[in-house]
């Protein structure tokens, strides 16, 4: 059985991976083959980049070489896919050569999109990419002062992200012996500070007593960056001195391009994460349009039970297991404390009160993902 | 008319949960596209129909059947 990973981030190598030793003797023997193709010789560990934009880590540590992550017996090429031909199981690639397969697994991610709002994208600061993570850097230390407003659009890849930045900023300014002249205000698109229930119901008194502001039902229409005010399709204004955004994300746009889903989210049975009308076709990630957090914890998981059921479609010639929603998300609630959310399909999350002991396992998992990447953790 | 209605299916979502599932759907629709939000929070009952005369879309029914709340809703804009 012919087995194609298109994308070579969290999910792709995890699955990769644990299908290399689920499948050690049946790739020996010819019996199965795992294929990758990913954009990238490098896997990037996208959590780095909360750390990144603060100053905590640098870019070095948020990469590796792909090919030194993955089990031997895995075919590994740096050679994204530009065109998919599902009827007849088979992608062309950039560099021309088709390839052909019994199962594909498609985990190709998410990427921010901050040009589908007016004025964002000129006029904001992000942190989902290394380049923008510095230059966010490098804005925050030369910020003396005024109104910082944190905006998160919708979808976006990595929920905690919000909390965690306004968080973490509220003790970087503090560290840096300026919070008094920092008024920090954010915005969301709900009607409380979280998707999570539980989780906004933690937040929004955390937000009171270190003097956080927020506006919700804010969802961003357009950024006048001449007069320095953020608008929301619901009618508010808000000025700002210094906007970082969480903008709406999309697929890649070859997914788009190639009609698999509108704004590259591709249609995702939630339990057996097979592609809607194809059985030989499965998703894994940020890219299926499941209602699901899109976060690395997620993609984890769904590869556990994707290898298990590739693995056993080898083996026994159908899938054994269905996807129960599980994610696991850490919550860094400042500097030097944490909690996390755990939930799935039938029960929502719980979170306790942040701890340094949970702070320091994040701090450790920065670390420690590696492990994970490899299919071990 | 029935499978002109554009689904969001959020029953068992907690993250990133119906509404928020609905607002990033509606960027794929066109003006006129009626949605429609399955949800089995009681809350999508109170918050979807706020939210939807908030921003200015069209508010067309809230029903419930065996736990599972039908809003209905019409792109405006």
């Amino acid at each position: 059985m012919k087995i194609l990973i298109v994308g070579g981030g969290m999910g792709g190598t995890i699955l990769a991976n644990s299908l290399a030793r689920r499948l050690s003797s049946e790739l020996r023997s010819g019996k199965a083959r795992v294929t990758m193709l990913s954009a990238s010789e490098k896997h990037f560990y996208q959590p780095g980049l909360l750390y990144l934009a603060l100053g905590r880590m640098t870019p070095d540590e948020l990469y590796r070489d792909q090919a030194s992550l993955l089990e031997p017996g895995i075919d590994f090429y740096v050679d994204p896919v530009e065109e998919f031909m599902l009827d007849s199981n088979k992608v062309k690639t950039k560099s021309g050569k088709t390839i052909d397969y019994d199962v594909m697994v498609l985990a190709t991610g998410s990427r921010m999109f901050p040009e589908g709002v007016p004025g964002l994208a000129e006029n904001a600061e992000f942190f989902y990419t290394e380049e923008t993570a510095v230059k966010m850097f490098r804005r925050l230390q030369a910020f003396e002062g005024g109104k910082v407003v944190i905006t998160v659009g919708v979808p976006h890849k990595c929920p905690m992200a919000p909390l965690e930045i306004i968080f973490m900023l509220n003790d970087y300014f503090k560290d840096r012996g300026i919070r008094d002249k920092v008024q920090l205000h954010y915005t969301y698109p709900i009607n409380r500070v979280h998707s999570l229930e539980n989780v906004a119901k933690w937040a929004a008194p955390e937000m009171d007593q270190l003097g956080i502001t927020y506006d919700t039902f804010f969802n961003i229409k357009e950024v006048d960056g001449a007069n320095k005010i953020l608008k929301s399709e619901e009618g508010v204004e808000i000025k700002y001195d210094l906007l970082i955004a969480i903008p709406a994300h999309k697929g890649m746009e070859v997914l788009e391009k190639n009609g698999l889903g509108a704004n590259g989210w591709i249609p995702t049975n939630r339990t057996k994460l097979n592609m809607e009308g194809r059985s030989n076709v499965f998703v894994c990630g940020d890219t299926t349009n499941i209602p699901i957090s899109k976060a690395g914890s997620t993609a984890h998981f769904e590869a556990d039970t994707l290898a298990e059921n590739i693995a056993a479609m080898v083996k026994m010639g159908s899938p054994v297991r269905e996807y129960d929603g599980k994610v696991f998300c850490f919550i860094e609630a400042g500097k030097d404390r944490a909690t996390y959310a755990m939930f799935n399909y039938l029960n929502p999350p719980d979170p306790k009160a942040p701890t340094k002991a949970m702070h320091w396992f994040k701090i450790a998992y920065n670390k420690l993902y590696w492990i994970s990447a490899r299919g071990l953790l | 008319m029935a499978d002109d209605i554009k689904i969001v299916d959020g029953r068992g979502s907690f993250c990133p949960g119906p509404l928020m599932e609905l607002i990033a759907q509606l960027k794929s629709g066109q003006v006129g596209d009626v949605f429609e939000v399955l949800s089995n929070d009681n809350g999508s009952s109170k918050d979807i129909p706020e939210w939807v005369r908030k921003v200015g879309h069209e508010f067309i029914s809230t029903t419930e059947e065996a736990g599972v709340w039908h809003i209905r809703l019409r792109k405006a804009k």
